[in-house]
Protein backbone atom coordinates (compact mmCIF):
# COMPACT_ATOMS: atom_id res chain seq x y z
CA UNK A 1 0.00 0.00 0.00
CA UNK A 2 1.38 3.45 -0.80
CA UNK A 3 2.45 5.50 2.21
CA UNK A 4 3.07 9.16 2.86
CA UNK A 5 5.36 9.12 5.88
CA UNK A 6 8.46 7.35 7.16
CA UNK A 7 9.70 7.50 10.75
CA UNK A 8 13.38 6.74 11.27
CA UNK A 9 14.45 5.92 14.81
CA UNK A 10 18.17 6.77 14.92
CA UNK A 11 19.72 9.59 12.91
CA UNK A 12 23.25 8.34 12.40
CA UNK A 13 24.90 6.84 9.33
CA UNK A 14 22.46 3.98 8.62
CA UNK A 15 19.29 5.92 9.37
CA UNK A 16 20.35 8.98 7.40
CA UNK A 17 21.47 6.85 4.47
CA UNK A 18 17.95 5.40 4.44
CA UNK A 19 16.55 8.95 4.38
CA UNK A 20 18.90 9.95 1.59
CA UNK A 21 17.92 6.88 -0.44
CA UNK A 22 14.20 7.56 0.05
CA UNK A 23 14.65 11.11 -1.28
CA UNK A 24 16.97 9.91 -4.04
CA UNK A 25 14.24 7.52 -5.20
CA UNK A 26 11.74 10.38 -5.35
CA UNK A 27 9.86 9.89 -2.07
CA UNK A 28 8.38 13.31 -1.23
CA UNK A 29 6.37 12.46 1.90
CA UNK A 30 7.26 13.29 5.50
CA UNK A 31 10.45 11.81 6.95
CA UNK A 32 10.70 12.12 10.74
CA UNK A 33 14.00 11.28 12.45
CA UNK A 34 14.15 10.51 16.17
CA UNK A 35 17.67 11.02 17.54
CA UNK A 36 18.85 11.28 21.15
CA UNK A 37 21.94 13.35 20.31
CA UNK A 38 21.52 17.07 19.76
CA UNK A 39 24.27 18.09 17.36
CA UNK A 40 24.79 17.46 13.66
CA UNK A 41 24.96 13.75 12.76
CA UNK A 42 28.58 12.69 12.36
CA UNK A 43 30.84 10.01 11.02
CA UNK A 44 32.32 7.74 13.69
CA UNK A 45 35.55 6.30 12.23
CA UNK A 46 37.57 9.54 12.70
CA UNK A 47 36.64 9.61 16.41
CA UNK A 48 39.35 7.07 17.26
CA UNK A 49 41.81 8.57 14.79
CA UNK A 50 41.93 12.14 13.42
CA UNK A 51 39.64 13.78 16.00
CA UNK A 52 41.22 11.95 18.93
CA UNK A 53 44.67 12.81 17.60
CA UNK A 54 43.65 16.45 17.52
CA UNK A 55 44.39 16.91 13.82
CA UNK A 56 40.69 17.32 12.94
CA UNK A 57 38.18 19.51 14.70
CA UNK A 58 34.72 18.07 15.31
CA UNK A 59 33.25 20.16 12.50
CA UNK A 60 35.04 17.94 9.97
CA UNK A 61 33.09 14.80 10.82
CA UNK A 62 29.59 16.00 9.94
CA UNK A 63 27.97 13.39 7.70
CA UNK A 64 27.49 14.22 4.04
CA UNK A 65 23.86 13.13 4.35
CA UNK A 66 23.42 15.69 7.14
CA UNK A 67 24.58 18.48 4.84
CA UNK A 68 22.26 17.41 2.02
CA UNK A 69 18.85 19.05 1.78
CA UNK A 70 16.67 16.07 2.68
CA UNK A 71 13.71 17.97 4.19
CA UNK A 72 13.73 15.98 7.44
CA UNK A 73 11.57 16.60 10.49
CA UNK A 74 13.83 16.08 13.51
CA UNK A 75 12.85 14.90 16.96
CA UNK A 76 16.19 15.58 18.62
CA UNK A 77 17.12 14.88 22.20
CA UNK A 78 14.77 11.93 22.56
CA UNK A 79 15.31 8.22 23.00
CA UNK A 80 12.65 5.88 21.73
CA UNK A 81 11.58 3.82 24.73
CA UNK A 82 8.78 1.62 23.40
CA UNK A 83 7.35 0.35 20.14
CA UNK A 84 3.63 -0.39 19.93
CA UNK A 85 2.67 -2.43 16.89
CA UNK A 86 -1.06 -2.37 17.74
CA UNK A 87 -1.59 1.36 17.39
CA UNK A 88 1.61 1.74 15.33
CA UNK A 89 3.38 4.26 17.50
CA UNK A 90 6.81 4.91 18.97
CA UNK A 91 6.89 6.19 22.53
CA UNK A 92 9.59 8.73 23.34
CA UNK A 93 11.42 9.27 26.61
CA UNK A 94 9.31 12.33 27.38
CA UNK A 95 6.14 10.23 27.24
CA UNK A 96 4.87 11.36 23.85
CA UNK A 97 3.60 8.76 21.40
CA UNK A 98 4.65 9.33 17.85
CA UNK A 99 2.35 7.56 15.40
CA UNK A 100 4.09 6.05 12.38
CA UNK A 101 3.08 4.77 8.99
CA UNK A 102 6.31 3.03 8.07
CA UNK A 103 9.34 2.64 10.29
CA UNK A 104 13.12 2.35 9.96
CA UNK A 105 14.79 0.99 13.11
CA UNK A 106 18.31 2.43 13.26
CA UNK A 107 19.19 2.74 16.94
CA UNK A 108 22.76 1.47 16.61
CA UNK A 109 24.81 0.16 19.49
CA UNK A 110 26.15 1.22 22.88
CA UNK A 111 29.57 0.35 24.24
CA UNK A 112 29.95 -2.27 26.93
CA UNK A 113 31.89 -1.12 29.94
CA UNK A 114 33.33 -2.35 33.24
CA UNK A 115 31.45 -2.43 36.55
CA UNK A 116 31.91 0.84 38.40
CA UNK A 117 33.47 2.58 35.41
CA UNK A 118 30.75 5.18 35.00
CA UNK A 119 31.30 6.61 38.48
CA UNK A 120 35.07 7.09 38.08
CA UNK A 121 36.89 10.06 36.59
CA UNK A 122 39.41 9.29 33.86
CA UNK A 123 37.60 6.17 32.62
CA UNK A 124 36.25 6.37 29.08
CA UNK A 125 34.40 4.49 26.40
CA UNK A 126 34.50 5.71 22.81
CA UNK A 127 31.34 5.76 20.77
CA UNK A 128 29.98 9.29 20.49
CA UNK A 129 31.58 12.60 19.59
CA UNK A 130 31.14 13.68 23.23
CA UNK A 131 32.99 10.52 24.35
CA UNK A 132 35.77 11.40 21.93
CA UNK A 133 36.10 15.02 23.08
CA UNK A 134 36.09 14.00 26.75
CA UNK A 135 38.85 11.47 26.13
CA UNK A 136 40.76 13.96 24.01
CA UNK A 137 40.66 16.50 26.84
CA UNK A 138 42.17 13.90 29.17
CA UNK A 139 44.88 13.10 26.61
CA UNK A 140 45.64 16.82 26.18
CA UNK A 141 46.66 16.83 29.86
CA UNK A 142 49.49 14.44 28.92
CA UNK A 143 48.72 11.61 31.32
CA UNK A 144 51.57 9.46 32.62
CA UNK A 145 50.02 6.32 31.16
CA UNK A 146 46.93 5.39 29.17
CA UNK A 147 45.59 1.91 29.82
CA UNK A 148 43.37 0.45 27.10
CA UNK A 149 41.16 -2.45 28.16
CA UNK A 150 40.53 -4.69 25.16
CA UNK A 151 42.77 -5.18 22.10
CA UNK A 152 39.94 -5.24 19.56
CA UNK A 153 39.79 -2.78 16.69
CA UNK A 154 38.64 0.24 18.74
CA UNK A 155 41.15 -0.45 21.50
CA UNK A 156 43.91 -0.92 18.93
CA UNK A 157 43.09 2.35 17.18
CA UNK A 158 42.96 4.26 20.47
CA UNK A 159 46.30 2.73 21.48
CA UNK A 160 47.82 3.72 18.14
CA UNK A 161 46.50 7.28 18.36
CA UNK A 162 47.80 7.65 21.92
CA UNK A 163 51.23 6.39 20.85
CA UNK A 164 51.08 8.90 18.00
CA UNK A 165 50.65 11.59 20.67
CA UNK A 166 53.75 10.24 22.41
CA UNK A 167 51.85 8.87 25.41
CA UNK A 168 52.92 5.65 27.18
CA UNK A 169 50.26 2.97 26.56
CA UNK A 170 49.42 -0.35 28.14
CA UNK A 171 46.87 -2.59 26.38
CA UNK A 172 45.16 -5.31 28.43
CA UNK A 173 43.55 -8.22 26.61
CA UNK A 174 41.88 -11.18 28.27
CA UNK A 175 42.46 -13.50 25.30
CA UNK A 176 45.92 -14.99 24.68
CA UNK A 177 46.08 -13.27 21.27
CA UNK A 178 44.41 -10.03 20.11
CA UNK A 179 41.42 -10.46 17.77
CA UNK A 180 41.76 -14.24 17.98
CA UNK A 181 38.04 -14.90 17.54
CA UNK A 182 37.98 -12.78 14.38
CA UNK A 183 41.37 -13.33 12.76
CA UNK A 184 42.62 -16.57 14.34
CA UNK A 185 45.79 -17.05 16.38
CA UNK A 186 48.38 -16.55 13.61
CA UNK A 187 47.07 -13.24 12.28
CA UNK A 188 46.19 -12.09 15.80
CA UNK A 189 49.86 -12.57 16.67
CA UNK A 190 50.79 -10.28 13.76
CA UNK A 191 48.54 -7.60 15.28
CA UNK A 192 50.21 -8.12 18.67
CA UNK A 193 53.59 -7.65 17.00
CA UNK A 194 52.39 -4.43 15.38
CA UNK A 195 51.56 -2.99 18.81
CA UNK A 196 54.83 -4.10 20.37
CA UNK A 197 56.83 -2.65 17.49
CA UNK A 198 55.32 0.70 18.51
CA UNK A 199 56.39 0.27 22.15
CA UNK A 200 52.96 -0.60 23.50
CA UNK A 201 53.08 -2.56 26.74
CA UNK A 202 50.75 -5.36 25.60
CA UNK A 203 49.53 -7.73 28.31
CA UNK A 204 47.75 -10.79 26.96
CA UNK A 205 45.73 -13.53 28.60
CA UNK A 206 44.92 -11.53 31.70
CA UNK A 207 41.52 -10.22 32.71
CA UNK A 208 40.65 -7.07 34.60
CA UNK A 209 39.58 -7.60 38.18
CA UNK A 210 38.63 -4.05 39.10
CA UNK A 211 39.42 -0.37 38.67
CA UNK A 212 41.24 1.37 41.52
CA UNK A 213 40.25 4.93 42.44
CA UNK A 214 42.19 7.65 44.22
CA UNK A 215 40.65 9.68 47.05
CA UNK A 216 39.20 12.14 44.56
CA UNK A 217 37.16 9.51 42.74
CA UNK A 218 39.51 9.35 39.79
CA UNK A 219 41.02 6.16 38.41
CA UNK A 220 44.64 5.58 39.39
CA UNK A 221 45.20 1.93 38.49
CA UNK A 222 43.73 -1.23 37.04
CA UNK A 223 43.88 -4.36 39.19
CA UNK A 224 44.27 -7.53 37.13
CA UNK A 225 42.91 -11.01 37.76
CA UNK A 226 46.44 -12.36 38.36
CA UNK A 227 46.90 -9.99 41.30
CA UNK A 228 49.12 -7.50 39.51
CA UNK A 229 48.29 -3.79 39.28
CA UNK A 230 48.87 -1.42 36.35
CA UNK A 231 49.12 2.28 37.14
CA UNK A 232 46.75 4.31 34.96
CA UNK A 233 46.05 8.03 34.63
CA UNK A 234 43.47 7.40 31.92
CA UNK A 235 41.58 4.17 31.13
CA UNK A 236 39.79 3.49 27.85
CA UNK A 237 37.42 0.54 27.85
CA UNK A 238 37.11 -1.04 24.40
CA UNK A 239 35.37 -4.35 25.02
CA UNK A 240 32.75 -4.23 22.30
CA UNK A 241 29.26 -2.88 21.85
CA UNK A 242 25.72 -4.17 22.34
CA UNK A 243 22.90 -3.45 19.88
CA UNK A 244 20.43 -0.89 21.25
CA UNK A 245 17.34 -3.06 21.11
CA UNK A 246 16.22 -3.12 24.75
CA UNK A 247 13.43 -0.69 23.86
CA UNK A 248 11.94 -3.24 21.44
CA UNK A 249 11.47 -5.95 24.08
CA UNK A 250 7.84 -7.04 24.24
CA UNK A 251 6.98 -5.20 21.02
CA UNK A 252 6.15 -8.39 19.15
CA UNK A 253 9.14 -8.11 16.86
CA UNK A 254 11.50 -11.07 16.95
CA UNK A 255 14.65 -10.17 18.87
CA UNK A 256 17.74 -12.39 18.96
CA UNK A 257 20.95 -10.42 19.48
CA UNK A 258 19.50 -8.00 16.94
CA UNK A 259 16.18 -7.39 15.24
CA UNK A 260 15.47 -10.53 13.25
CA UNK A 261 14.57 -9.60 9.68
CA UNK A 262 14.10 -11.28 6.31
CA UNK A 263 16.57 -11.03 3.42
CA UNK A 264 15.13 -7.60 2.56
CA UNK A 265 15.75 -6.32 6.11
CA UNK A 266 12.01 -6.38 6.88
CA UNK A 267 11.12 -6.95 10.54
CA UNK A 268 7.34 -6.73 9.96
CA UNK A 269 5.10 -5.21 7.28
CA UNK A 270 6.19 -1.60 6.84
CA UNK A 271 9.03 -1.95 9.35
CA UNK A 272 12.70 -2.41 8.44
CA UNK A 273 15.91 -2.45 10.49
CA UNK A 274 19.36 -1.19 9.46
CA UNK A 275 22.94 -0.88 10.66
CA UNK A 276 24.24 -2.41 13.89
CA UNK A 277 20.90 -3.82 15.04
CA UNK A 278 19.67 -5.80 12.03
CA UNK A 279 20.06 -9.57 11.96
CA UNK A 280 19.28 -11.04 8.56
CA UNK A 281 19.75 -14.38 6.78
CA UNK A 282 22.79 -14.40 4.51
CA UNK A 283 22.50 -16.92 1.72
CA UNK A 284 26.19 -16.44 0.96
CA UNK A 285 27.29 -17.55 4.42
CA UNK A 286 24.40 -19.90 5.16
CA UNK A 287 23.49 -18.28 8.47
CA UNK A 288 22.09 -15.11 9.95
CA UNK A 289 24.47 -12.20 10.34
CA UNK A 290 24.66 -9.02 12.37
CA UNK A 291 27.44 -6.57 11.49
CA UNK A 292 28.78 -3.41 13.06
CA UNK A 293 30.70 -2.17 10.02
CA UNK A 294 30.59 1.31 8.49
CA UNK A 295 29.95 0.02 4.97
CA UNK A 296 27.11 -2.18 6.17
CA UNK A 297 25.47 0.86 7.74
CA UNK A 298 25.45 2.53 4.33
CA UNK A 299 24.42 -0.52 2.31
CA UNK A 300 21.72 -1.72 4.69
CA UNK A 301 20.32 1.81 4.86
CA UNK A 302 20.01 1.86 1.10
CA UNK A 303 18.57 -1.63 0.84
CA UNK A 304 15.99 -1.15 3.58
CA UNK A 305 14.77 2.13 2.11
CA UNK A 306 14.16 0.38 -1.19
CA UNK A 307 12.34 -2.43 0.59
CA UNK A 308 9.89 0.07 2.05
CA UNK A 309 9.42 1.80 -1.29
CA UNK A 310 8.86 -1.48 -3.13
CA UNK A 311 6.40 -2.65 -0.49
CA UNK A 312 4.49 0.60 -0.93
CA UNK A 313 4.52 0.25 -4.71
CA UNK A 314 6.54 3.46 -4.91
CA UNK A 315 9.29 1.86 -6.95
CA UNK A 316 8.67 -0.82 -9.47
CA UNK A 317 11.67 -3.06 -9.76
CA UNK A 318 12.55 -6.39 -8.22
CA UNK A 319 14.48 -6.29 -4.96
CA UNK A 320 17.70 -8.19 -4.60
CA UNK A 321 18.28 -10.03 -1.34
CA UNK A 322 20.65 -8.12 0.94
CA UNK A 323 23.77 -10.26 0.90
CA UNK A 324 26.97 -8.18 0.78
CA UNK A 325 30.51 -9.41 1.26
CA UNK A 326 31.20 -7.70 4.60
CA UNK A 327 34.13 -5.30 4.57
CA UNK A 328 35.76 -3.00 7.06
CA UNK A 329 39.03 -1.24 7.67
CA UNK A 330 41.02 -0.22 10.70
CA UNK A 331 43.87 2.31 10.67
CA UNK A 332 46.51 1.70 13.32
CA UNK A 333 49.86 3.50 13.41
CA UNK A 334 50.89 3.75 9.75
CA UNK A 335 49.09 0.51 8.84
CA UNK A 336 45.73 -0.02 7.18
CA UNK A 337 44.11 -3.31 8.10
CA UNK A 338 41.23 -4.40 5.88
CA UNK A 339 39.07 -7.48 6.10
CA UNK A 340 36.64 -8.57 3.39
CA UNK A 341 34.38 -11.52 4.13
CA UNK A 342 33.82 -13.41 7.37
CA UNK A 343 36.84 -15.02 8.98
CA UNK A 344 36.91 -17.29 11.99
CA UNK A 345 39.45 -18.78 14.39
CA UNK A 346 39.29 -22.26 12.85
CA UNK A 347 39.71 -21.24 9.21
CA UNK A 348 42.68 -22.27 7.11
CA UNK A 349 44.90 -19.18 6.71
CA UNK A 350 47.54 -18.65 4.02
CA UNK A 351 49.64 -15.56 3.45
CA UNK A 352 49.50 -15.15 -0.34
CA UNK A 353 51.14 -11.76 -0.96
CA UNK A 354 53.90 -9.99 0.97
CA UNK A 355 55.33 -10.76 4.38
CA UNK A 356 53.71 -10.59 7.81
CA UNK A 357 57.06 -9.59 9.37
CA UNK A 358 57.00 -6.43 7.27
CA UNK A 359 53.39 -5.76 8.26
CA UNK A 360 52.47 -5.54 4.58
CA UNK A 361 50.68 -8.62 3.28
CA UNK A 362 47.47 -10.34 2.17
CA UNK A 363 46.13 -13.55 3.71
CA UNK A 364 43.27 -15.73 2.49
CA UNK A 365 40.89 -17.49 4.88
CA UNK A 366 39.33 -20.78 3.76
CA UNK A 367 36.54 -22.94 5.13
CA UNK A 368 35.13 -26.09 3.53
CA UNK A 369 37.53 -25.46 0.62
CA UNK A 370 35.99 -22.02 -0.10
CA UNK A 371 37.60 -18.61 0.26
CA UNK A 372 35.59 -16.94 3.03
CA UNK A 373 37.70 -13.87 3.78
CA UNK A 374 40.64 -11.76 2.66
CA UNK A 375 42.80 -9.93 5.21
CA UNK A 376 45.20 -7.22 4.19
CA UNK A 377 47.70 -5.01 5.97
CA UNK A 378 48.69 -2.03 3.80
CA UNK A 379 47.45 -3.86 0.71
CA UNK A 380 44.16 -2.11 -0.17
CA UNK A 381 44.49 -2.77 -3.89
CA UNK A 382 44.82 -6.50 -3.45
CA UNK A 383 42.14 -6.82 -0.79
CA UNK A 384 39.66 -5.16 -3.12
CA UNK A 385 40.69 -7.32 -6.06
CA UNK A 386 40.49 -10.51 -4.02
CA UNK A 387 37.20 -9.57 -2.37
CA UNK A 388 35.66 -10.97 -5.56
CA UNK A 389 36.83 -14.46 -4.50
CA UNK A 390 34.46 -14.32 -1.53
CA UNK A 391 31.68 -12.90 -3.68
CA UNK A 392 32.08 -15.75 -6.15
CA UNK A 393 32.51 -18.44 -3.51
CA UNK A 394 35.77 -19.42 -5.22
CA UNK A 395 37.59 -22.59 -4.16
CA UNK A 396 40.68 -22.12 -2.00
CA UNK A 397 42.98 -23.40 -4.79
CA UNK A 398 41.45 -20.96 -7.22
CA UNK A 399 42.00 -18.22 -4.64
CA UNK A 400 45.67 -19.17 -4.27
CA UNK A 401 46.12 -19.14 -8.05
CA UNK A 402 44.42 -15.75 -8.49
CA UNK A 403 46.45 -14.24 -5.65
CA UNK A 404 49.68 -15.52 -7.20
CA UNK A 405 48.79 -13.72 -10.43
CA UNK A 406 48.52 -10.44 -8.49
CA UNK A 407 51.64 -10.89 -6.38
CA UNK B 1 30.07 14.12 -15.57
CA UNK B 2 33.41 14.98 -13.99
CA UNK B 3 34.85 12.85 -11.18
CA UNK B 4 36.60 14.83 -8.45
CA UNK B 5 38.65 13.23 -5.68
CA UNK B 6 39.76 15.20 -2.63
CA UNK B 7 43.21 13.70 -2.21
CA UNK B 8 43.60 15.35 1.19
CA UNK B 9 40.79 13.12 2.38
CA UNK B 10 41.46 9.99 0.31
CA UNK B 11 43.21 7.28 2.28
CA UNK B 12 43.25 4.62 -0.42
CA UNK B 13 40.73 2.18 0.97
CA UNK B 14 40.13 1.16 -2.67
CA UNK B 15 36.39 0.75 -2.24
CA UNK B 16 35.88 2.89 -5.36
CA UNK B 17 38.18 0.62 -7.34
CA UNK B 18 36.14 -2.40 -6.29
CA UNK B 19 32.97 -0.73 -7.59
CA UNK B 20 34.23 1.08 -10.72
CA UNK B 21 37.65 -0.26 -11.80
CA UNK B 22 37.15 1.54 -15.14
CA UNK B 23 37.47 4.87 -13.31
CA UNK B 24 39.50 4.29 -10.15
CA UNK B 25 42.72 2.41 -9.54
CA UNK B 26 44.76 2.05 -6.37
CA UNK B 27 48.24 1.02 -7.47
CA UNK B 28 51.03 -0.80 -5.72
CA UNK B 29 52.26 2.49 -4.26
CA UNK B 30 48.92 2.52 -2.32
CA UNK B 31 47.81 5.75 -3.99
CA UNK B 32 44.55 6.24 -5.86
CA UNK B 33 44.69 7.22 -9.51
CA UNK B 34 41.64 8.42 -11.41
CA UNK B 35 41.90 6.64 -14.76
CA UNK B 36 39.07 8.54 -16.40
CA UNK B 37 38.05 11.93 -15.00
CA UNK B 38 35.13 12.27 -17.42
CA UNK B 39 33.64 8.79 -17.68
CA UNK B 40 30.73 8.04 -19.97
CA UNK B 41 27.18 8.32 -18.65
CA UNK B 42 26.68 4.55 -18.55
CA UNK B 43 29.20 4.47 -15.69
CA UNK B 44 27.21 7.01 -13.63
CA UNK B 45 25.43 4.45 -11.39
CA UNK B 46 28.78 2.87 -10.49
CA UNK B 47 30.46 6.21 -9.83
CA UNK B 48 27.50 7.33 -7.71
CA UNK B 49 27.79 4.13 -5.70
CA UNK B 50 31.52 4.81 -5.24
CA UNK B 51 30.65 8.31 -3.97
CA UNK B 52 28.21 6.85 -1.41
CA UNK B 53 30.45 4.05 -0.21
CA UNK B 54 33.73 5.98 0.05
CA UNK B 55 34.59 5.76 3.77
CA UNK B 56 36.22 9.19 3.64
CA UNK B 57 33.51 10.86 1.51
CA UNK B 58 36.39 11.96 -0.70
CA UNK B 59 34.71 11.54 -4.10
CA UNK B 60 32.23 13.89 -5.74
CA UNK B 61 30.65 14.32 -9.15
CA UNK B 62 30.49 17.65 -10.94
CA UNK B 63 28.05 17.80 -13.84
Amino acid sequence: MPFGAVTIVGGSLAGLTAAQTLRGEGFDGTITVVEPELGDPYDRPPLSKEVLAGTWGPERVVLGAAKADLDLTWERGHHAVRLDLQDRSVQLGDGRRLPFETLVLATGATPRTLPGAAALGGVHVLRTLDDCLALRADLDAEPDRVVVVGAGFIGAEVAATCRGRGLPVTVLEAAPVPLERVLGAAMGAVCADLHRSHDVDLRLGVGVDHLVADDGGRVRAVALADGSVVEASVVVVGIGVAPRIDWLAGSGLTIDDGVVCDEHLRAAPGIVAVGDIVRWPSRRFGRSLRLEHWEHAVQSGEAAARTLLAEGGLIDRPLEAYDPVPWFWSDQYDRKIQLAGLSGPDDRVEVVIGDTAEHRFVALYGRDDRVVAVLGMNRPRHVMQLRALVAEGASFDEGLARARELA
Amino acid sequence: MRVVVDFDLCESNAVCMGIAPEVFEVRDDDFLYVLDETPSEDLRPKVEEAVRRCPKQAISIED
